[in-house]
C-alpha cells in the first residue's frame, strides 16, 4: 500500500501513480486526477521562478485529514495528494490529486473538493521571482475566489 | 507556561525568525497574539488586527479563542497559497 500523501521536492510521475492507485481494485470503474503547474505569469507580471515553503508536519497531517473527510463524504476508493516543495520553474509540476471510485461523479467531486480544501487549508506559501531586477520577489496573496470555492462544499 | 512560537512566509521574513520559545501565561491563541503585539517592532506591525494571519495550535489550524496548554505549538502565518 503506497502512502496516501507526499510532499517532495523531487518531480512525479502521472502515468505511474495513477496505476498505483487503482493496482488491483477491480471495483474501480473512474479515476479522476487534477495536475497543477506552474505558470509564467500571475496578475500580469512575469514569472521565472516559484518557491514553496510549507510547515513541515502540520502539511502532512492537514492532508491526511482531507483525504479522510473525502472518505466520509463521497463514495470512493482511494486517493492520493502529492505537492512540490523547493524552486520551481514555469512548465514544472506542483501538485497532484488522484481519486478513484465506481463511478465517474464521486471521483470528479472529490477531486475537486480535495483542491479547493488544498488550497485554503493546506499550509504552503508561494513566492514568486520575476526575471528582472534584484529586489523583483515577491509572496503571492490568497485568493478570494479560492476562500468561496471551498464555501460552497459548506465545510467552513 | 512555555510555548513554541512559529513563523511562516512573510511573517517569518519580517519578524526574523522561523521558531522562538516564550514563557507567558497566554491562555489563548489570541491572547499570545496581543503579548506578542505588546513586544512592538516588528511584531505589532506584522501580527497587528486588521492583518490578515492565521494561527493554528500544535499544527492544526484554530481560532483566537482556542485553549493553549503547556508545551505546545503555536504558528502563526498568513493566508496558505499552495496548489
Amino acid at each position: 500500500m503506497t502512502s496516501r500523501v507526499s510532499v517532495q521536492a523531487e518531480d512525479f510521475d502521472v502515468s505511474t501513480e495513477l496505476a498505483k492507485l487503482r493496482a488491483g481494485d477491480k471495483r474501480v470503474g473512474a479515476v479522476c486526477s487534477f495536475v497543477g503547474t506552474v505558470r509564467d505569469i500571475n496578475e500580469g507580471d512575469a514569472v521565472s521562478e516559484l518557491e514553496l515553503e510549507h510547515y513541515e508536519g502540520m502539511t502532512e497531517k492537514s492532508l491526511e485529514a482531507m483525504i479522510d473527510k473525502a472518505c466520509v463524504r463521497f463514495d470512493i476508493y482511494a486517493a492520493r495528494i502529492i505537492h512540490r516543495i523547493g524552486k520551481l520553474k514555469p512548465l514544472d509540476q506542483i501538485v497532484f490529486v488522484a481519486v478513484t471510485s465506481a463511478h465517474r461523479h464521486e471521483s470528479f467531486q472529490a477531486c475537486e473538493f480535495l483542491m479547493d480544501y488544498l488550497k485554503t487549508e493546506a499550509p504552503f506559501w508561494k513566492k514568486e521571482q520575476t526575471p528582472n531586477a534584484q529586489e523583483s520577489s515577491r509572496w503571492v496573496d490568497a485568493r478570494s475566489s479560492d476562500d468561496a470555492a471551498i464555501k460552497r462544499w459548506g465545510v467552513q | 507556561m512555555r510555548i513554541t512560537v512559529k513563523y511562516f512566509a512573510s511573517v517569518r521574513e519580517a519578524i526574523g525568525v522561523s521558531s522562538e520559545s516564550v514563557v507567558c501565561e497566554a491562555k489563548t491563541a489570541g491572547a499570545l497574539r496581543d503579548m506578542l503585539i505588546a513586544k512592538g517592532t516588528p511584531y505589532a506591525e506584522v501580527l497587528a488586527r486588521g492583518r490578515s494571519v492565521r494561527t493554528a495550535l500544535n499544527q492544526v489550524m484554530c481560532e483566537e479563542s482556542t485553549s493553549l496548554m503547556d508545551d505546545c505549538e503555536v504558528a502563526f502565518f498568513p493566508p496558505v497559497t499552495g496548489g
